[in-house]
Protein backbone atom coordinates (compact mmCIF):
# COMPACT_ATOMS: atom_id res chain seq x y z
CA UNK A 1 0.00 0.00 0.00
CA UNK A 2 1.13 3.56 -0.60
CA UNK A 3 -0.20 6.89 0.53
CA UNK A 4 -1.20 9.67 -1.80
CA UNK A 5 -2.46 13.17 -1.33
CA UNK A 6 -5.33 14.33 -3.53
CA UNK A 7 -5.13 18.08 -3.37
CA UNK A 8 -8.01 20.39 -4.24
CA UNK A 9 -7.38 24.03 -5.10
CA UNK A 10 -9.53 27.12 -4.81
CA UNK A 11 -7.11 28.72 -7.25
CA UNK A 12 -3.90 27.84 -8.98
CA UNK A 13 -4.83 24.61 -10.73
CA UNK A 14 -5.62 24.74 -14.48
CA UNK A 15 -9.20 25.94 -14.99
CA UNK A 16 -11.79 23.13 -15.07
CA UNK A 17 -14.15 22.69 -18.06
CA UNK A 18 -17.22 23.44 -16.01
CA UNK A 19 -15.99 26.60 -14.30
CA UNK A 20 -18.99 28.34 -12.70
CA UNK A 21 -18.80 29.70 -9.13
CA UNK A 22 -20.93 27.59 -6.83
CA UNK A 23 -23.27 30.40 -5.79
CA UNK A 24 -24.33 30.67 -9.46
CA UNK A 25 -25.48 27.03 -9.61
CA UNK A 26 -29.07 25.93 -9.13
CA UNK A 27 -29.66 25.17 -5.42
CA UNK A 28 -30.37 21.52 -6.27
CA UNK A 29 -27.01 21.33 -8.02
CA UNK A 30 -25.33 22.55 -4.84
CA UNK A 31 -27.14 19.82 -2.92
CA UNK A 32 -26.08 17.18 -5.44
CA UNK A 33 -22.46 18.28 -5.20
CA UNK A 34 -22.45 18.23 -1.41
CA UNK A 35 -24.05 14.78 -1.47
CA UNK A 36 -21.45 13.51 -3.94
CA UNK A 37 -18.58 14.72 -1.77
CA UNK A 38 -19.98 13.07 1.31
CA UNK A 39 -20.60 9.82 -0.50
CA UNK A 40 -17.14 9.84 -2.05
CA UNK A 41 -15.54 10.01 1.41
CA UNK A 42 -17.89 7.32 2.73
CA UNK A 43 -17.00 5.08 -0.22
CA UNK A 44 -13.28 5.50 0.40
CA UNK A 45 -13.75 4.72 4.06
CA UNK A 46 -15.76 1.60 3.26
CA UNK A 47 -13.06 0.46 0.86
CA UNK A 48 -10.46 0.80 3.59
CA UNK A 49 -8.61 3.44 1.58
CA UNK A 50 -9.38 6.67 3.46
CA UNK A 51 -6.76 8.10 5.80
CA UNK A 52 -7.90 11.67 6.18
CA UNK A 53 -10.09 14.28 4.59
CA UNK A 54 -9.94 17.96 5.48
CA UNK A 55 -11.25 21.21 4.06
CA UNK A 56 -9.44 24.54 4.44
CA UNK A 57 -10.99 27.97 4.77
CA UNK A 58 -9.81 30.34 2.02
CA UNK A 59 -8.28 32.89 4.39
CA UNK A 60 -4.95 32.77 6.18
CA UNK A 61 -1.54 34.33 5.60
CA UNK A 62 2.13 33.72 4.96
CA UNK A 63 4.19 34.02 8.12
CA UNK A 64 7.94 34.15 8.62
CA UNK A 65 10.57 34.72 11.30
CA UNK A 66 11.72 38.32 11.42
CA UNK A 67 14.76 38.11 13.63
CA UNK A 68 15.55 37.84 17.32
CA UNK A 69 13.11 39.56 19.66
CA UNK A 70 10.78 40.61 16.87
CA UNK A 71 7.31 39.26 16.28
CA UNK A 72 6.89 37.12 13.14
CA UNK A 73 6.01 38.95 9.94
CA UNK A 74 2.71 38.06 8.34
CA UNK A 75 1.86 38.60 4.72
CA UNK A 76 -1.81 38.21 3.95
CA UNK A 77 -4.55 37.84 3.05
CA UNK A 78 -3.53 35.84 0.02
CA UNK A 79 -3.56 37.80 -3.22
CA UNK A 80 -5.96 36.78 -5.96
CA UNK A 81 -3.25 35.33 -8.19
CA UNK A 82 -1.92 33.06 -5.50
CA UNK A 83 -2.24 29.29 -5.64
CA UNK A 84 -4.75 28.46 -2.92
CA UNK A 85 -5.36 25.00 -1.49
CA UNK A 86 -8.97 24.14 -0.66
CA UNK A 87 -8.52 20.80 1.00
CA UNK A 88 -7.29 17.27 0.61
CA UNK A 89 -7.88 13.58 0.83
CA UNK A 90 -5.12 11.32 2.05
CA UNK A 91 -5.63 7.85 0.67
CA UNK A 92 -3.80 4.61 1.25
CA UNK A 93 -4.07 2.51 -1.92
CA UNK A 94 -2.43 -0.33 -3.81
CA UNK A 95 -0.90 1.69 -6.60
CA UNK A 96 -0.44 4.97 -8.39
CA UNK A 97 -3.03 3.76 -10.90
CA UNK A 98 -5.62 3.35 -8.17
CA UNK A 99 -4.83 6.85 -6.85
CA UNK A 100 -5.32 8.27 -10.34
CA UNK A 101 -8.55 6.34 -10.75
CA UNK A 102 -9.92 7.79 -7.50
CA UNK A 103 -8.80 11.32 -8.40
CA UNK A 104 -10.68 10.88 -11.69
CA UNK A 105 -13.84 9.93 -9.81
CA UNK A 106 -13.50 12.91 -7.51
CA UNK A 107 -12.91 15.24 -10.45
CA UNK A 108 -16.23 14.08 -11.90
CA UNK A 109 -18.13 15.64 -8.96
CA UNK A 110 -21.30 17.23 -10.36
CA UNK A 111 -21.32 21.01 -10.81
CA UNK A 112 -23.31 23.61 -12.73
CA UNK A 113 -25.96 22.06 -14.97
CA UNK A 114 -25.49 18.78 -13.12
CA UNK A 115 -22.44 18.12 -15.33
CA UNK A 116 -19.05 16.95 -14.03
CA UNK A 117 -16.76 19.81 -12.98
CA UNK A 118 -13.62 18.19 -14.48
CA UNK A 119 -11.67 19.87 -11.68
CA UNK A 120 -7.91 19.39 -11.87
CA UNK A 121 -6.69 17.61 -8.76
CA UNK A 122 -3.09 17.32 -7.73
CA UNK A 123 -2.08 13.74 -6.90
CA UNK A 124 1.11 13.50 -4.88
CA UNK A 125 2.81 10.41 -3.50
CA UNK A 126 3.99 10.53 0.11
CA UNK A 127 7.54 9.45 0.81
CA UNK A 128 7.32 6.00 2.33
CA UNK A 129 9.25 4.38 5.16
CA UNK A 130 12.63 2.83 4.62
CA UNK A 131 11.83 -0.85 3.95
CA UNK A 132 13.06 -3.33 6.53
CA UNK A 133 14.58 -5.65 3.92
CA UNK A 134 16.50 -3.62 1.40
CA UNK A 135 18.26 -6.37 -0.55
CA UNK B 1 -22.00 -2.53 33.96
CA UNK B 2 -23.71 0.77 33.31
CA UNK B 3 -20.74 2.76 32.18
CA UNK B 4 -22.19 6.19 32.84
CA UNK B 5 -23.21 5.27 36.41
CA UNK B 6 -19.71 4.05 36.94
CA UNK B 7 -18.22 7.23 35.54
CA UNK B 8 -20.34 9.27 37.93
CA UNK B 9 -18.35 7.79 40.79
CA UNK B 10 -15.01 8.84 39.38
CA UNK B 11 -14.56 12.30 40.91
CA UNK B 12 -15.61 11.18 44.38
CA UNK B 13 -13.21 8.23 44.26
CA UNK B 14 -10.36 10.48 43.14
CA UNK B 15 -11.25 12.75 46.07
CA UNK B 16 -10.99 9.89 48.55
CA UNK B 17 -7.57 8.92 47.23
CA UNK B 18 -6.35 12.51 47.40
CA UNK B 19 -7.56 12.78 50.99
CA UNK B 20 -5.64 9.63 51.81
CA UNK B 21 -2.47 11.31 50.63
CA UNK B 22 -2.21 10.49 46.96
CA UNK B 23 -1.30 13.36 44.71
CA UNK B 24 -3.99 14.29 42.23
CA UNK B 25 -2.17 13.10 39.09
CA UNK B 26 -1.43 9.65 40.50
CA UNK B 27 -4.90 9.33 42.04
CA UNK B 28 -6.48 10.13 38.71
CA UNK B 29 -4.38 7.53 36.90
CA UNK B 30 -5.19 4.92 39.53
CA UNK B 31 -8.93 5.55 39.24
CA UNK B 32 -8.75 5.21 35.45
CA UNK B 33 -6.98 1.88 35.88
CA UNK B 34 -9.61 0.79 38.37
CA UNK B 35 -12.34 1.72 35.89
CA UNK B 36 -10.78 -0.47 33.23
CA UNK B 37 -10.66 -3.32 35.73
CA UNK B 38 -14.26 -2.69 36.77
CA UNK B 39 -15.50 -3.03 33.21
CA UNK B 40 -13.58 -6.29 32.92
CA UNK B 41 -14.57 -7.64 36.33
CA UNK B 42 -18.28 -6.83 36.17
CA UNK B 43 -19.58 -8.14 32.88
CA UNK B 44 -23.02 -8.74 34.40
CA UNK B 45 -23.97 -7.42 37.81
CA UNK B 46 -22.09 -4.71 39.61
CA UNK B 47 -20.99 -5.32 43.18
CA UNK B 48 -23.37 -4.09 45.84
CA UNK B 49 -21.11 -1.17 46.65
CA UNK B 50 -19.45 -0.15 43.38
CA UNK B 51 -17.95 2.95 44.94
CA UNK B 52 -16.33 1.01 47.77
CA UNK B 53 -15.01 -1.48 45.23
CA UNK B 54 -13.56 1.30 43.07
CA UNK B 55 -11.92 2.95 46.08
CA UNK B 56 -10.32 -0.32 47.16
CA UNK B 57 -9.06 -1.21 43.70
CA UNK B 58 -7.94 2.33 42.86
CA UNK B 59 -6.05 2.61 46.14
CA UNK B 60 -4.30 -0.70 45.43
CA UNK B 61 -3.43 0.51 41.92
CA UNK B 62 -2.10 3.69 43.39
CA UNK B 63 0.09 1.82 45.88
CA UNK B 64 1.37 -0.48 43.14
CA UNK B 65 2.35 2.53 41.09
CA UNK B 66 3.86 4.28 44.07
CA UNK B 67 5.82 1.13 44.87
CA UNK B 68 7.14 1.04 41.36
CA UNK B 69 7.84 4.74 41.08
CA UNK B 70 8.89 6.20 44.34
CA UNK B 71 11.14 5.53 47.21
CA UNK B 72 10.20 2.82 49.67
CA UNK B 73 10.05 5.28 52.52
CA UNK B 74 7.39 7.39 50.83
CA UNK B 75 5.33 4.29 50.18
CA UNK B 76 5.55 3.11 53.77
CA UNK B 77 4.43 6.48 54.98
CA UNK B 78 1.39 6.21 52.76
CA UNK B 79 0.53 2.70 53.81
CA UNK B 80 0.81 3.72 57.43
CA UNK B 81 -1.30 6.74 56.76
CA UNK B 82 -4.05 4.64 55.24
CA UNK B 83 -7.16 5.46 57.23
CA UNK B 84 -10.23 3.35 57.75
CA UNK B 85 -10.80 1.07 54.78
CA UNK B 86 -13.88 2.91 53.59
CA UNK B 87 -14.15 6.51 54.69
CA UNK B 88 -17.21 8.32 53.53
CA UNK B 89 -16.91 11.09 51.03
CA UNK B 90 -16.16 14.22 52.97
CA UNK B 91 -17.29 17.72 52.13
CA UNK B 92 -17.70 17.54 48.45
CA UNK B 93 -14.77 16.01 46.67
CA UNK B 94 -16.63 15.96 43.40
CA UNK B 95 -17.19 19.69 43.55
CA UNK B 96 -13.53 20.25 44.42
CA UNK B 97 -12.54 18.29 41.34
CA UNK B 98 -14.65 20.50 39.10
CA UNK B 99 -12.77 23.49 40.46
CA UNK B 100 -9.37 21.87 40.15
CA UNK B 101 -9.93 20.75 36.56
CA UNK B 102 -11.11 24.22 35.55
CA UNK B 103 -8.30 25.97 37.39
CA UNK B 104 -7.53 29.38 35.86
CA UNK B 105 -3.87 28.39 35.35
CA UNK B 106 -5.02 25.90 32.68
CA UNK B 107 -5.68 26.81 29.06
CA UNK B 108 -9.30 26.22 28.03
CA UNK B 109 -8.37 23.16 25.95
CA UNK B 110 -6.43 21.63 28.85
CA UNK B 111 -9.21 22.35 31.31
CA UNK B 112 -11.70 20.69 28.99
CA UNK B 113 -9.55 17.59 28.56
CA UNK B 114 -8.82 17.29 32.26
CA UNK B 115 -12.46 17.79 33.22
CA UNK B 116 -13.60 15.11 30.79
CA UNK B 117 -11.09 12.68 32.24
CA UNK B 118 -11.07 13.38 35.96
CA UNK B 119 -14.67 14.52 36.42
CA UNK B 120 -16.26 12.73 33.48
CA UNK B 121 -14.24 9.54 33.76
CA UNK B 122 -13.72 9.32 30.00
CA UNK B 123 -10.64 7.60 28.68
CA UNK B 124 -7.91 9.52 26.92
CA UNK B 125 -8.78 7.62 23.74
CA UNK B 126 -12.42 8.74 23.91
CA UNK B 127 -11.42 12.35 24.50
CA UNK B 128 -8.89 12.24 21.66
CA UNK B 129 -11.55 10.88 19.31
CA UNK B 130 -13.98 13.57 20.32
CA UNK B 131 -11.51 16.31 19.42
CA UNK B 132 -9.97 14.56 16.40
CA UNK B 133 -6.43 14.56 17.68
CA UNK B 134 -4.07 11.58 18.04
CA UNK B 135 -4.34 9.79 21.37
CA UNK B 136 -0.68 10.53 22.17
CA UNK B 137 -1.36 14.25 21.75
CA UNK B 138 -4.33 14.14 24.08
CA UNK B 139 -2.41 12.04 26.62
CA UNK B 140 0.31 14.68 26.59
CA UNK B 141 -2.20 17.52 26.97
CA UNK B 142 -3.75 15.79 29.98
CA UNK B 143 -0.48 15.01 31.69
CA UNK B 144 0.75 18.57 31.19
CA UNK B 145 -2.52 19.83 32.65
CA UNK B 146 -2.03 17.60 35.67
CA UNK B 147 1.46 18.97 36.17
CA UNK B 148 0.10 22.52 35.92
CA UNK B 149 -2.36 21.96 38.77
CA UNK B 150 -0.06 19.76 40.83
CA UNK B 151 0.67 22.60 43.24
CA UNK B 152 -2.93 23.63 43.69
CA UNK B 153 -4.37 22.71 47.03
CA UNK B 154 -7.30 20.38 46.67
CA UNK B 155 -9.49 22.10 49.25
CA UNK B 156 -9.08 25.56 47.79
CA UNK B 157 -12.39 27.19 47.00
CA UNK B 158 -12.82 27.68 43.28
CA UNK B 159 -14.64 29.97 40.95
CA UNK B 160 -17.90 28.61 39.59
CA UNK B 161 -17.66 30.89 36.55
CA UNK B 162 -14.51 29.18 35.29
CA UNK B 163 -16.15 25.77 35.68
CA UNK B 164 -19.17 26.96 33.73
CA UNK B 165 -17.00 28.24 30.90
CA UNK B 166 -15.34 24.84 30.64
CA UNK B 167 -18.66 22.99 30.62
CA UNK B 168 -20.01 25.39 28.01
CA UNK B 169 -16.99 24.63 25.81
CA UNK B 170 -17.56 20.89 26.19
CA UNK B 171 -21.16 21.43 25.12
CA UNK B 172 -20.37 23.64 22.18
CA UNK B 173 -17.22 22.25 20.63
CA UNK B 174 -15.85 18.93 19.63
CA UNK B 175 -16.69 16.32 17.05
CA UNK B 176 -18.13 12.95 17.66
CA UNK B 177 -16.41 9.72 18.40
CA UNK B 178 -18.22 7.13 20.46
CA UNK B 179 -18.98 9.76 23.11
CA UNK B 180 -21.67 12.37 22.66
CA UNK B 181 -20.01 15.45 24.13
CA UNK B 182 -23.20 17.49 24.33
CA UNK B 183 -24.86 14.77 26.37
CA UNK B 184 -21.72 14.47 28.49
CA UNK B 185 -21.71 18.23 29.09
CA UNK B 186 -25.33 18.03 30.23
CA UNK B 187 -24.53 15.13 32.55
CA UNK B 188 -21.61 17.02 34.11
CA UNK B 189 -23.63 20.23 34.48
CA UNK B 190 -26.56 18.35 35.99
CA UNK B 191 -24.20 16.69 38.45
CA UNK B 192 -22.75 20.09 39.34
CA UNK B 193 -26.21 21.63 39.74
CA UNK B 194 -27.10 18.86 42.18
CA UNK B 195 -24.14 19.83 44.36
CA UNK B 196 -24.21 23.57 44.37
CA UNK B 197 -27.09 25.99 44.52
CA UNK B 198 -26.02 28.62 42.04
CA UNK B 199 -28.27 30.50 39.62
CA UNK B 200 -25.81 30.44 36.75
CA UNK B 201 -25.18 26.70 37.06
CA UNK B 202 -28.93 26.26 36.72
CA UNK B 203 -28.93 28.81 33.90
CA UNK B 204 -26.30 26.90 31.97
CA UNK B 205 -28.08 23.59 32.55
CA UNK B 206 -31.32 25.11 31.26
CA UNK B 207 -29.53 26.58 28.25
CA UNK B 208 -28.00 23.22 27.38
CA UNK B 209 -31.29 21.36 27.76
CA UNK B 210 -33.18 23.89 25.64
CA UNK B 211 -30.61 23.70 22.85
CA UNK B 212 -30.18 19.96 23.02
CA UNK B 213 -33.95 19.50 22.78
CA UNK B 214 -33.87 21.03 19.31
CA UNK B 215 -30.99 18.97 18.03
CA UNK B 216 -33.05 16.36 16.11
CA UNK B 217 -34.54 19.18 14.01
CA UNK B 218 -31.31 21.05 13.40
CA UNK B 219 -29.80 18.86 10.68
CA UNK B 220 -31.31 16.87 7.86
CA UNK B 221 -30.50 13.20 7.33
CA UNK B 222 -27.84 14.28 4.82
CA UNK B 223 -26.07 16.45 7.40
CA UNK B 224 -27.22 19.80 6.01
CA UNK B 225 -28.30 22.57 8.39
CA UNK B 226 -31.91 23.57 8.97
CA UNK B 227 -32.33 27.18 10.15
CA UNK B 228 -34.50 27.67 13.24
CA UNK B 229 -37.39 29.15 11.28
CA UNK B 230 -37.57 26.10 8.99
CA UNK B 231 -37.20 23.41 11.63
CA UNK B 232 -39.85 20.76 12.03
CA UNK B 233 -40.90 21.65 15.55
CA UNK B 234 -42.60 18.31 16.08
CA UNK B 235 -39.07 16.87 16.26
CA UNK B 236 -38.21 18.99 19.29
CA UNK B 237 -37.95 17.06 22.54
CA UNK B 238 -40.81 18.56 24.54
CA UNK B 239 -39.90 16.75 27.77
CA UNK B 240 -36.42 18.18 27.67
CA UNK B 241 -37.80 21.64 26.89
CA UNK B 242 -40.15 21.38 29.88
CA UNK B 243 -37.26 20.39 32.11
CA UNK B 244 -35.15 23.27 30.81
CA UNK B 245 -37.94 25.75 31.41
CA UNK B 246 -38.48 24.45 34.96
CA UNK B 247 -34.80 24.69 35.79
CA UNK B 248 -34.66 28.19 34.34
CA UNK B 249 -37.75 29.44 36.16
CA UNK B 250 -36.43 28.21 39.49
CA UNK B 251 -33.16 30.02 38.81
CA UNK B 252 -34.80 33.27 37.69
CA UNK B 253 -36.97 33.26 40.79
CA UNK B 254 -33.84 33.72 42.90
CA UNK B 255 -33.33 37.05 41.20
CA UNK B 256 -29.62 36.82 40.49
CA UNK B 257 -29.61 37.25 36.76
CA UNK B 258 -26.53 36.16 34.84
CA UNK B 259 -25.41 35.61 31.29
CA UNK B 260 -26.40 31.95 31.03
CA UNK B 261 -29.85 32.55 32.49
CA UNK B 262 -30.45 35.34 29.98
CA UNK B 263 -29.32 33.13 27.11
CA UNK B 264 -31.50 30.32 28.39
CA UNK B 265 -34.46 32.71 28.57
CA UNK B 266 -34.00 33.50 24.89
CA UNK B 267 -33.76 29.80 24.05
CA UNK B 268 -36.91 29.19 26.11
CA UNK B 269 -38.82 31.84 24.16
CA UNK B 270 -37.87 30.11 20.91
CA UNK B 271 -38.83 26.74 22.33
CA UNK B 272 -42.15 28.14 23.44
CA UNK B 273 -43.27 29.11 19.94
CA UNK B 274 -45.40 26.46 18.21
CA UNK B 275 -44.50 27.98 14.85
CA UNK B 276 -41.71 30.34 13.83
CA UNK B 277 -44.33 33.06 13.25
CA UNK B 278 -45.51 32.86 16.85
CA UNK B 279 -42.05 33.69 18.22
CA UNK B 280 -42.21 36.53 20.73
CA UNK B 281 -39.45 38.62 19.18
CA UNK B 282 -40.22 41.69 21.28
CA UNK B 283 -39.48 39.78 24.46
CA UNK B 284 -36.42 38.21 22.85
CA UNK B 285 -35.05 41.68 22.09
CA UNK B 286 -35.65 42.64 25.71
CA UNK B 287 -33.65 39.65 26.87
CA UNK B 288 -30.84 40.59 24.48
CA UNK B 289 -30.86 44.03 26.07
CA UNK B 290 -30.45 42.37 29.48
CA UNK B 291 -27.66 40.25 28.07
CA UNK B 292 -25.92 43.34 26.71
CA UNK B 293 -26.06 44.93 30.13
CA UNK B 294 -24.44 41.81 31.60
CA UNK B 295 -21.88 41.29 28.89
CA UNK B 296 -21.46 43.78 26.12
CA UNK B 297 -19.86 41.84 23.32
CA UNK B 298 -20.14 41.97 19.53
CA UNK B 299 -21.67 38.49 19.21
CA UNK B 300 -24.55 39.48 21.47
CA UNK B 301 -24.99 42.70 19.48
CA UNK B 302 -25.12 40.72 16.26
CA UNK B 303 -27.75 38.30 17.56
CA UNK B 304 -29.71 41.18 19.01
CA UNK B 305 -29.73 42.89 15.61
CA UNK B 306 -31.28 39.81 14.01
CA UNK B 307 -33.95 39.75 16.71
CA UNK B 308 -34.58 43.47 16.19
CA UNK B 309 -34.99 42.71 12.49
CA UNK B 310 -37.79 40.29 13.36
CA UNK B 311 -39.42 42.52 15.97
CA UNK B 312 -39.20 45.91 14.23
CA UNK B 313 -38.52 45.04 10.60
CA UNK B 314 -35.37 44.39 8.56
CA UNK B 315 -34.38 48.08 8.27
CA UNK B 316 -34.23 48.35 12.05
CA UNK B 317 -32.20 45.15 12.14
CA UNK B 318 -29.73 46.47 9.56
CA UNK B 319 -29.42 49.69 11.53
CA UNK B 320 -28.66 47.67 14.66
CA UNK B 321 -25.83 45.92 12.77
CA UNK B 322 -24.20 49.30 12.13
CA UNK B 323 -20.98 49.89 13.97
CA UNK B 324 -20.05 46.22 14.26
CA UNK B 325 -16.66 45.11 12.99
CA UNK B 326 -17.21 43.94 9.38
CA UNK B 327 -14.92 40.96 10.04
CA UNK B 328 -17.14 39.64 12.82
CA UNK B 329 -18.03 36.01 12.04
CA UNK B 330 -21.60 35.61 10.78
CA UNK B 331 -22.08 39.35 10.28
CA UNK B 332 -22.35 38.96 6.50
CA UNK B 333 -24.83 36.09 6.91
CA UNK B 334 -27.01 38.15 9.25
CA UNK B 335 -26.88 41.15 6.90
CA UNK B 336 -27.73 38.89 3.95
CA UNK B 337 -30.76 37.55 5.77
CA UNK B 338 -31.99 41.04 6.66
CA UNK B 339 -31.41 42.39 3.12
CA UNK B 340 -33.43 39.53 1.65
CA UNK B 341 -36.30 40.30 4.02
CA UNK B 342 -35.96 43.92 3.04
CA UNK B 343 -36.60 42.97 -0.60
CA UNK B 344 -33.05 43.31 -1.90
CA UNK B 345 -32.11 39.83 -3.20
CA UNK B 346 -29.07 41.08 -5.18
CA UNK B 347 -27.33 42.41 -2.08
CA UNK B 348 -28.48 39.40 -0.08
CA UNK B 349 -27.04 36.95 -2.65
CA UNK B 350 -23.71 38.79 -2.74
CA UNK B 351 -23.53 38.82 1.07
CA UNK B 352 -24.46 35.14 1.36
CA UNK B 353 -21.64 34.26 -1.06
CA UNK B 354 -19.28 36.43 0.99
CA UNK B 355 -20.50 34.79 4.20
CA UNK B 356 -19.89 31.35 2.70
CA UNK B 357 -16.26 32.27 2.05
CA UNK B 358 -15.73 33.17 5.69
CA UNK B 359 -17.79 30.34 7.23
CA UNK B 360 -16.08 28.49 10.05
CA UNK B 361 -17.30 25.01 9.21
CA UNK B 362 -18.32 23.01 6.16
CA UNK B 363 -22.06 22.51 6.86
CA UNK B 364 -22.38 26.25 7.47
CA UNK B 365 -20.43 27.04 4.30
CA UNK B 366 -22.62 24.70 2.25
CA UNK B 367 -25.77 26.17 3.75
CA UNK B 368 -24.71 29.75 2.96
CA UNK B 369 -23.61 28.81 -0.57
CA UNK B 370 -27.00 27.25 -1.13
CA UNK B 371 -28.74 30.41 0.09
CA UNK B 372 -26.74 32.47 -2.40
CA UNK B 373 -27.54 29.95 -5.16
CA UNK B 374 -31.25 30.05 -4.28
CA UNK B 375 -31.38 33.85 -4.56
CA UNK B 376 -29.29 33.96 -7.73
CA UNK B 377 -31.50 31.31 -9.34
CA UNK B 378 -34.62 33.32 -8.48
CA UNK B 379 -32.99 36.46 -9.91
CA UNK B 380 -32.30 34.64 -13.20
CA UNK B 381 -35.96 33.60 -13.62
Amino acid sequence: MAKYLLLKHYRGAPAPHNDVPMDKWEPEEVDAHVRFMREFAARLEEAGELVDVQALAPDGAFVRYDGEGRPPVTDGPFVETKDLIAGWYVIDVESWDRAVELAGELSAAPGAGGKPIHEWLEVRPFYGEQPTATE
Amino acid sequence: VNESELRELVPAVIGVLVRRGADFAAAEDAVQDALVEAVRAWPGDSPRDPKGWLITVAWRKFLDAARADTARRRREELVEAEPTPHPGETADDTLQLYFLCAHPSLTPASAVALTLRAVGGLTTQQIAQAYLVPEATMAQRISRAKRTVSGVQFDQPGDVATVLRVLYLVFNEGYSGDVDLTAEAIRLTRQLAARIKHEEVAGLLALMLLHHARRPARTRADGSLVPLAEQDRSLWDTRMIAEGVDVLQAALARDQLGEFQAQAAIAALHADAQTAEETDWVQIVEWYDELLRLTDNPVVRLNRAVAVGEADGPRAGLAALGGLDPCLPRLAAAAAYLHERDGDPETAARLYAEAARSASNVPERDHLTRQAARLNAALRD
